[in-house]
């Protein structure tokens, strides 16, 4: 499928759609969103850029293997989750908050940061999926 | 940091995953990570079970949400116990994997995998909440799923697609019971449940419950007449993955029967006379299957489905001692059936057939090894003192008390063939004059194997033997042990009060 309307398209789309991805991904604390849906229009955006231009040409964009976000993304939620056992002696997983907010962000917990590696766990999950149907087809 | 001591064996397993993943194509530092992280795994989990064994009863809820809206984690002797045995086993099966499993299959993340499947046999033993505990089932159903089907081979999928089926059945039978549940009583904490259920007025939809249940996990521990997927799909993975298969999954679901039934399904006549039934008619079909057998593995994997029936039939009984017999057999068959399975693996590595029929003259080419092989054997028959011996005993006490003469008929019987299919089994492929087997090109002999590798062979084999073997001439400890677990299981107030110190 490469029609130049969708390539010049995609080029535009890819950003503004990561972009979107992460502003559903922190407005997932209290309000429909999270990890998980902006995890799966992040690989959206890169699925797209891969019909407009070729799987290559994503490949080369995304630099290394998505495989590799997996492990990434699961550390970065299981730190999220340890931090609490090891810096407080709380029970895994339990919130802790910052006292101040910060501006933009709001108030900053361990909450957000297990979220950010759902959101990663999931791009590399899709990706990986979807390229090597793409390429064994 | 102690006070969650609790979550260690399980978070443990979650990084050495994580880890491993970071080494996807480094296999030989896989193996070593996999098998140093299996050492700290026993480690830990020997920690918590010194607590437990101290401190009674541990828990944790989860986030610290409070008791019966959180998850929450508990540690009672019985769960202690089994992380423990999970942990041995897993670390000798991790052993084992790095000397017997081929390159290719590594090479697809096997390690990660394999230490998944471990977190989830562990967050199962571990969790106090009834839906938690299907969320772990699901993690052990799809990484055995991926183990299974490592490899590709054609019978290997096959055997994978009978497997998945009926696990995923019981899955969904296993779901519609804790929706029933739960819109029966409105809690999902099992000690929340074991205060609510026997208060509720509906007792003919929770007696359909608890059979849901019981039909859900007996999919799962391959009792009578749900057993078929067993023997159709544990032959054709590697004999490493067989091992940890064979040693621990089936037991999962009778942990989940144990559990169910001594906390929220307590005391009903109807249902502990089919349990009854049902151990009767799975120790012979079991046994049976094994005699006609040719495969060395589909042989062993009969005998699972024999053995479990002593443990349902302890369940049914639900008598201190017929508790404690079950529980000092559950102890006894995780460690055999995961050696066994590994010895299968160690036969087809000397001989490059698992056939009956074509083995032979093992004892006359490798007398060592053989007496190696014969320690769980002899353990799986219960020859005393070996270990399968003790919990027997305490079975037939538990059934002479109860007046019980079908179940002692039904446990001697299936004693009896266990003993009649390892003697065969024995004249069979160690006796036997052997014929020569046509040399199989591309195949690592054990013969041709270095010393290192040898090594990596044996020693998981001699160290559960060991345990095996500590287990039937230290009964003693094992029988102190599984006393205090059948009455903290008959007596489960001091599970509700650990996990809810509130309502008193």
């Amino acid at each position: 499928m490469k029609t130049l309307i969708l390539r010049t398209a995609s080029n535009y789309l890819l950003p503004i759609l990561l972009l979107f991805s992460i502003f559903i991904l922190l407005r997932g604390h209290y309000l429909p969103g999270g990890g998980f849906v902006g995890g799966l229009i992040a690989s959206i955006a890169f699925v797209l850029h891969a019909f407009a231009n070729g799987l290559k040409d994503t490949k080369k964009l995304l630099k290394f293997h998505p495989g590799f976000l997996m492990p990434i993304g699961l550390a970065v939620s299981f730190l999220a989750g340890l931090l609490p056992v090891i810096g407080f002696d709380e029970p895994f997983m339990t919130g802790l908050w910052m006292h101040d907010t910060i501006p933009v962000l709001g108030a900053l917990g361990t909450a957000m940061f297990f979220d950010i590696g759902v959101y990663i766990v999931v791009q590399g999950v899709t990706l990986t999926i979807i390229f090597t149907i793409s390429e064994s087809a | 940091m102690t006070q969650q001591l609790l979550l260690y064996p399980l978070l443990f397993q979650l990084f050495l995953s994580i880890l491993l993943m970071f080494f996807w194509k480094k296999i030989e530092t896989q193996k070593i990570i996999s098998i140093v992280g299996g050492f700290i795994g026993v480690f830990l989990s020997a920690l918590l079970f010194y607590k437990v064994w101290h401190y009674g009863t541990q828990t944790v809820q989860a986030a610290n949400w409070e008791a019966p809206y959180g998850i929450t984690f508990v540690a009672d002797t019985l769960s202690a116990t089994l992380v423990l045995l999970t942990a041995i086993a897993g670390m000798a099966v991790s052993f084992f994997s790095a000397a017997s499993v081929i390159p290719a299959r590594l090479r697809f993340g096997y390690f990660p995998i394999y230490h998944f499947l471990l977190l989830g046999l562990t967050g199962a033993f571990l969790t106090g909440d009834i839906f938690n505990l299907y969320v772990w089932f699901e993690i052990i159903i799809i990484s055995s799923f991926v183990l299974i089907t490592l490899g590709g081979e054609k019978a290997q999928i096959e055997g994978a697609v009978k497997y998945f089926t009926l696990n995923i059945l019981a899955s969904i039978i296993f779901l519609t019971a804790i929706a029933v549940l739960y819109g029966l009583a409105g809690s999902l904490n099992m000690a929340d449940l074991a205060v609510l259920v026997p208060q509720l007025k509906n007792r003919h939809l929770v007696e359909v419950t608890a059979i849901l249940f019981l039909v859900g996990f007996g999919i799962k521990s391959a009792v009578f007449p749900l057993y078929f997927w067993l023997p159709a799909s544990y032959h054709t993975p590697p004999s490493a993955v067989a091992a940890i298969f064979g040693g621990l999954l089936t037991k999962v679901g009778v942990y989940a029967l144990i559990r169910i039934f001594s906390l929220i399904f307590l005391d009903n006549e109807f249902l502990n006379d089919l349990l009854i039934v049902i151990a009767v008619l799975t120790l012979f079909s079991g046994a049976i299957g094994a005699l006609v057998q040719k495969n060395v593995r589909k042989i062993f994997s009969y005998l699972i489905i024999c053995h479990i029936g002593f443990m349902i039939g302890g369940l049914g009984m639900f008598t201190k001692v017929a508790l404690a017999g079950m529980v000092f057999y559950l102890i006894h068959d995780i460690m055999v059936k995961t050696n066994l399975f590994m010895i299968s693996g160690l036969i087809y590595r000397i001989k490059g057939t698992n056939n009956v029929k074509l083995l032979g003259d093992l004892y006359d080419k490798y007398p060592k090894l053989s007496l190696l092989m014969f320690i769980p054997l002899l353990s799986l028959i219960g020859v005393p003192p070996f270990s399968g011996f003790w919990p027997k005993v305490s079975l037939i006490i538990a059934t002479l008390n109860e007046k019980n003469y079908v179940l002692l008929g039904a446990i001697i019987l299936g004693s009896l063939l266990t003993l009649l299919v390892v003697a065969k089994l024995w004249s069979e492929v160690f006796w036997k004059k052997g014929e020569e087997l046509p040399v199989r090109k591309h195949f690592l002999y054990f013969k041709q194997m270095d010393k290192a590798r040898k090594f990596q062979f044996l020693a998981p084999i001699v160290m559960l033997a060991g345990v095996s073997l500590y287990i039937g001439f230290g009964a003693e400890h094992m029988q102190q042990l599984s006393n205090r677990i059948a009455s903290e299981l008959i007596n489960n107030q001091q599970y509700i009060d650990a996990v809810m110190p509130q309502n008193n």
